[in-house]
C-alpha cells in the first residue's frame, strides 16, 4: 500500500496504530477534499458494520485527507471502505441515468408546446 | 402535513428556522441512531425515493430538483461543478509587442479570465514542463490589431468612435490560429471566445498589440478561469405550515411578510382568511417571526432532500452536460481508489 518511491505519486494509504487490529484504520486520501471526503463519509457511515466515521484535512495547503473508519466485531476496515466507494458509484450511476433521462423528457415536453 | 407528522419524522427530515437559530441542522439518519428505524442504505431503497425535475433548461441556465439524496453528495455535485469540471482558457500569453497604456500583465491577466468555446472533452491536459503544446492538448488564438486615425473624420469632431479605427479591442478579435489537424477535426466547431462584446483594451492612433495565446484544458481548483459555471448553487425547498386559523388584518400583515405569492388571501363568508399557496417562492427572511402576535401562528421549516439546484454556465457547454458531467468527475474519484484496493489486493 505504501507509496512507490520516485515518480508515482501515493493515491492512498493505510495507517494503522500500533496494537490495534486491521479494523481501526486511517486511510490517507491522495489528491482529495471536502467532496469525496463528505460523500464517502456519509456511505460508510450508512454501513452496520462500521462503528465509527470520519475524516479531516490535514492542512490548507496539504491536499490529502486522513479518512478513518472504526468497525464492529473486527471486520477489517477495508472492506466497508470499498463498499461505500461502491455504493457510491451506484449512487451517481443512478443520478446520472435519471437526470438523463428527465432532461431528455423536459426537452421533448418542451418541443411539443413549441409547435 | 407536517402537522401530522411525529417529532422524530420531523427532527429526521426537516430543519426547522427558529427565531433565535436553525433547528436539526444535521442529518442523523444513521443505523442505530433511532430504535425501530431501517437506516441502511440500499440501492433498491434510494432508487425508490429518488427523483428528479428539470424546472426550466436553456443555453445558459438550468433549475432542477432533487429529491431524496443527501447533502453530503448534493454538495459533492455543486463543489465538482464549481472546480473540477474541466474547461478550455488562455494560459500562456506571448505577448510581442503591446504599445497600449495597459500593461502586459494585466492584459494578459484580463484573455486568461475570457471564456473559450471548445469542448474540453475532445481535449487533453498539457503534461507539466511541456511549453510548446501539441494539437490535442492546445488552442491557439491570435490578438493583432493596430489603431488608426480615420481620414474621413469631421475637422470639429471629438468623437473617438468617428476619429480613430480599431481604438476600442474586442474579444471578436481573438482569431483561432489551428495547430495540426484542427483544421479537420474542429472545422464545424467555432473555436473562439464565448462573447464577442468583452472589451479588452482601448488604444489611440499608433497604438498596438500583437498577441499569440495558447489555451490549454484545466480545473477550476487550479484557477477560477477554469470554472465552467458562473454560479453553481442549491437550496433547500421551503415549507410554511399554518399552526391556526389567521384572519382580518393579521392575514394581511402574514401575507406581507412573506415573498410574493407565497400567501394568498381566501375570502370565507365575508371573513379573510391567509392561505399558504407555493412555499417554494419564500426566501425564508423570518420576517414573520418579528411580529409578536403572528410568530406562534406559523412553523418555518425546510425539506432536508429536497435540493433546487441552479446551474448557470458561462455557455462554452450547455448546463446539463456539465452535470452530467460532474457526476461522470465523481464516479472516476470512486473508480480510482477502487482500482488502488484491487492493485494493492494483488500484490
Amino acid at each position: 500500500m505504501a507509496a512507490v518511491d520516485g515518480e508515482k505519486k501515493p493515491v492512498l494509504e493505510m495507517v494503522q496504530a500500533d496494537g490495534t487490529d486491521e479494523g481501526c484504520v486511517t486511510f490517507v486520501l491522495h489528491e482529495e477534499d471536502h467532496t469525496l471526503g463528505n460523500s464517502l463519509r456519509y456511505m460508510v457511515m450508512k454501513n452496520l458494520d462500521v462503528d465509527f466515521c470520519g475524516y479531516s484535512i490535514t492542512h490548507p495547503s496539504e491536499s490529502k485527507i486522513n479518512f478513518r473508519i472504526q468497525t464492529r466485531d473486527g471486520v477489517p476496515a477495508i472492506e466497508p471502505l470499498r463498499k461505500g466507494l461502491n455504493d457510491l458509484t451506484d449512487v451517481c450511476q443512478h443520478v446520472l441515468k435519471t437526470f438523463e433521462k428527465r432532461v431528455s423528457e423536459f426537452r421533448s415536453q418542451q418541443g411539443e408546446t413549441m409547435d | 402535513m407536517a402537522a401530522t407528522m411525529s417529532n422524530v419524522d420531523e427532527i429526521r427530515n426537516r430543519v426547522i428556522l427558529g427565531e433565535f437559530g436553525i433547528k436539526n441542522v444535521h442529518t442523523t439518519d444513521y443505523p442505530g441512531n433511532y430504535p425501530g428505524y431501517d437506516d441502511t442504505w440500499t440501492l433498491q431503497k434510494f432508487q425508490k425515493t429518488f427523483r428528479i425535475d428539470v424546472v426550466q433548461m436553456d443555453e445558459t441556465l438550468m433549475e432542477f430538483d432533487m429529491v431524496g439524496i443527501d447533502a453530503a453528495i448534493a454538495n459533492a455535485f455543486r463543489r465538482i461543478l464549481l472546480a473540477e469540471v474541466p474547461t478550455m482558457a488562455v494560459e500562456k500569453v506571448f505577448i510581442y509587442n503591446n504599445t497600449s497604456i495597459i500593461q502586459d500583465e494585466i492584459l494578459a491577466h484580463r484573455l486568461g479570465l475570457i471564456p473559450i468555446k471548445a469542448d474540453p472533452r475532445l481535449f487533453e491536459y498539457r503534461n507539466a514542463g511541456d511549453e510548446e503544446g501539441t494539437e490535442i492538448d492546445t488552442i491557439q488564438l491570435q490578438l493583432k490589431i493596430k489603431c488608426t486615425r480615420n481620414p474621413r473624420a469631421t475637422k470639429e469632431s471629438a468623437d473617438p468612435h468617428e476619429l480613430y479605427h480599431n481604438h476600442m479591442v474586442y474579444s471578436k478579435e481573438m482569431k483561432w490560429v489551428p495547430i495540426g489537424n484542427q483544421a479537420d477535426v474542429f472545422a464545424d466547431a467555432k473555436i473562439g471566445p464565448v462573447h464577442g462584446d468583452i472589451l479588452l483594451a482601448q488604444l489611440r492612433p499608433g497604438q498596438e498589440l500583437d498577441i499569440v495565446m495558447h489555451c490549454v484544458k484545466g480545473i477550476g481548483q487550479d484557477h477560477a478561469k477554469f470554472s465552467p459555471v458562473a454560479t453553481a448553487s442549491y437550496r433547500l425547498l421551503p415549507e410554511i405550515t399554518l399552526l391556526e386559523t389567521v384572519e382580518g388584518e393579521k392575514a394581511e400583515r402574514l401575507k406581507r411578510c412573506f415573498s410574493p405569492g407565497v400567501i394568498e388571501l381566501e375570502n370565507h363568508g365575508g371573513k379573510v382568511v391567509a392561505k399558504v399557496v407555493n412555499s417554494r417562492l419564500d426566501t425564508c427572511s423570518r420576517e414573520v417571526l418579528r411580529h409578536d402576535d403572528l410568530k406562534h401562528a406559523v412553523k418555518l421549516a425546510r425539506v432536508r432532500d429536497h435540493f433546487i439546484f441552479s446551474v448557470e454556465s458561462t455557455g462554452i457547454l450547455p448546463p446539463d452536460v456539465l452535470v452530467t458531467e460532474a457526476i461522470k468527475v465523481l464516479m472516476t474519484k470512486c473508480r480510482r481508489f477502487l482500482n488502488e484496493l484491487d492493485s494493492t489486493e494483488m500484490e
